[in-house]
């Protein structure tokens, strides 16, 4: 089986999974006391925003290995990354406002994490800009590494600042020190949204890595 | 070691002699970084926001637009007539190209900063001299990685179509953390509070430099190796 039609396997599991996913978030799972059903959305948010950092972070491990190895075929994953990254990081961006406006009462705010997801975007966005005004493909490929690498790196400045800057964003309540304080059966639904959206994001690189090694044979 | 910095320093002094002669670039950058104070000063309601609460956005964004515009000029003088082979193929190493090109930037970029302090001390009206030396730290902390990133990310989209356009679009986000923990501090300061209320910030700041030089530093070859 070509590595395209895994891809394409992976990711109709995925989405079947993802189907699977709402009606236990819909049906199965409690809804949140003071949020009613708007919480719902915070299985697809939540993964999302994983799910684009997961792809930032594949972005940068790929660029890495790309400068040591010089093997190109490091570069194109990390390109494919980036596309799918983008992707997932449109779906946060999207997401997130439809939950804010019933509960914040406002569709936006420059709280330090929407501020700087969006710039996780402006980094996808650049990222690809920066490949397509490089015609040279060797000189395409090292410049995009810099600028992943770069890129993973302001990740952690992205999450210190989160604790450092007046927020108005929930705080986390599954990565934290201490127990995670979602009641069992949201956290259940959770982690599987996490699956779910891990599982559609390697769908979805497998497709357009596969669709970048043919044109590059081509 | 001894080696790597005194290239570093030749290539440096390159910059700024090239940089002595014309003043072309420095002149510009002093003109526009004037002109942003004036603009931002027209660009308020004086009897809406009280200038003090705006001086340190006023300040930091008029920094980040002249410092953004002055990292073009480090390697587009190297375009011409192919002087960017030249100096690689100098016997002198990667690193100290890179660590000389960001003295010359820093150097030029605190020409800038110092005149716009000035200059906004004085269209403005905010106390400076009594912060000066914390505020003078700060500035420094803020504008040393991301200026390194800068360096490196310049010395690519020189040869990128528009790359004007290009290089902010690829920096504003590694502006963004040292631009809120410097607009923080600043407004700290100016409100007269002490140092020690932002540690969390200034330590933000600092890991911020340590990571971003060294890894500009490190990661510089890639963007001129053939």
């Amino acid at each position: 089986m070509t590595l395209l039609r895994r891809g394409r396997w992976i990711t109709g599991i995925a989405l079947l999974l993802l189907g699977g996913l709402y009606v236990r978030a819909l049906v199965f799972t409690p809804e949140e006391r003071l949020q009613g059903l708007a919480q719902k959305i915070y299985y697809v948010h939540v993964p999302s925003a994983w799910s684009a950092m997961l792809a930032m972070g594949m972005v940068g491990l790929a660029s890495i290995l790309f400068l040591l190895l010089k093997d190109a075929r490091y570069d194109r994953f990390a390109s494919a990354s980036a596309e799918v990254g983008t992707a997932f990081s449109l779906v946060m961006l999207t997401t997130g406002p439809l939950w804010a406006r019933p509960i914040w009462g406002t569709w936006w705010t420059w709280d330090a994490r929407l501020t700087l997801t969006l710039m996780l975007f402006f980094l996808f966005i650049g990222y690809q800009v920066l490949r397509g005004a490089v015609t040279d493909p060797g000189l395409r490929a090292r410049y995009a590494a810099v600028v992943g690498i770069c890129g993973l790196v302001l990740l952690p400045f992205i999450h210190l600042s989160v604790y450092l800057f007046r927020t108005l964003h929930p705080m986390p309540i599954v990565l934290k020190p201490g127990r995670p304080s979602l009641p069992g059966s949201m956290l259940e639904t959770l982690l599987l949204s996490f699956g779910v959206f891990t599982l559609l994001y390697v769908g979805f690189v497998m497709q357009r890595y596969a669709i970048g090694e043919r044109s590059h044979d081509a | 070691m001894g080696e790597l910095v005194r290239h570093a320093w030749l290539v440096a002094r390159k910059d700024l002699h090239l940089e002595f002669r014309s003043r072309t670039a420095i002149t510009s950058a002093l003109v526009f970084t004037a002109l942003v104070l004036v603009v931002f000063e027209h660009g308020r309601d004086p009897t809406a926001v009280a200038t003090i609460d705006l001086a340190p956005s006023i300040l930091w964004v008029t920094f980040s637009f002249a410092g953004m515009l002055t990292l073009n000029r480090a390697f587009n003088a190297e375009l011409e007539n192919q002087a960017l082979d030249g100096l690689l193929l100098a016997p002198i190493s990667r690193t100290s190209l890179f660590l000389g090109k960001l003295v010359a930037n820093l150097a030029f970029v605190a020409v800038v900063q110092v005149t716009g302090l000035l200059l906004f001390t004085l269209f403005f009206n905010v106390p400076v001299w009594k912060v000066w030396a914390p505020l003078v730290s700060v500035m420094i902390l803020a504008t040393v990685g991301f200026i390194a990133v800068g360096t490196l990310f310049s010395a690519m989209v020189v040869r990128t179509r528009f790359a004007e356009l290009m290089l902010p679009v690829l920096l504003l986000p590694f502006l963004l953390p040292p631009l809120i923990a410097a607009v923080e501090v600043t407004a700290k300061l100016f409100a007269g509070r002490p140092l020690s209320e932002v540690a969390g910030w200034l330590r933000l700041l600092a890991a911020y430099d340590v990571a971003f030089v060294s890894l500009a530093t490190l990661l510089f070859p890639a963007t001129v190796t053939e």
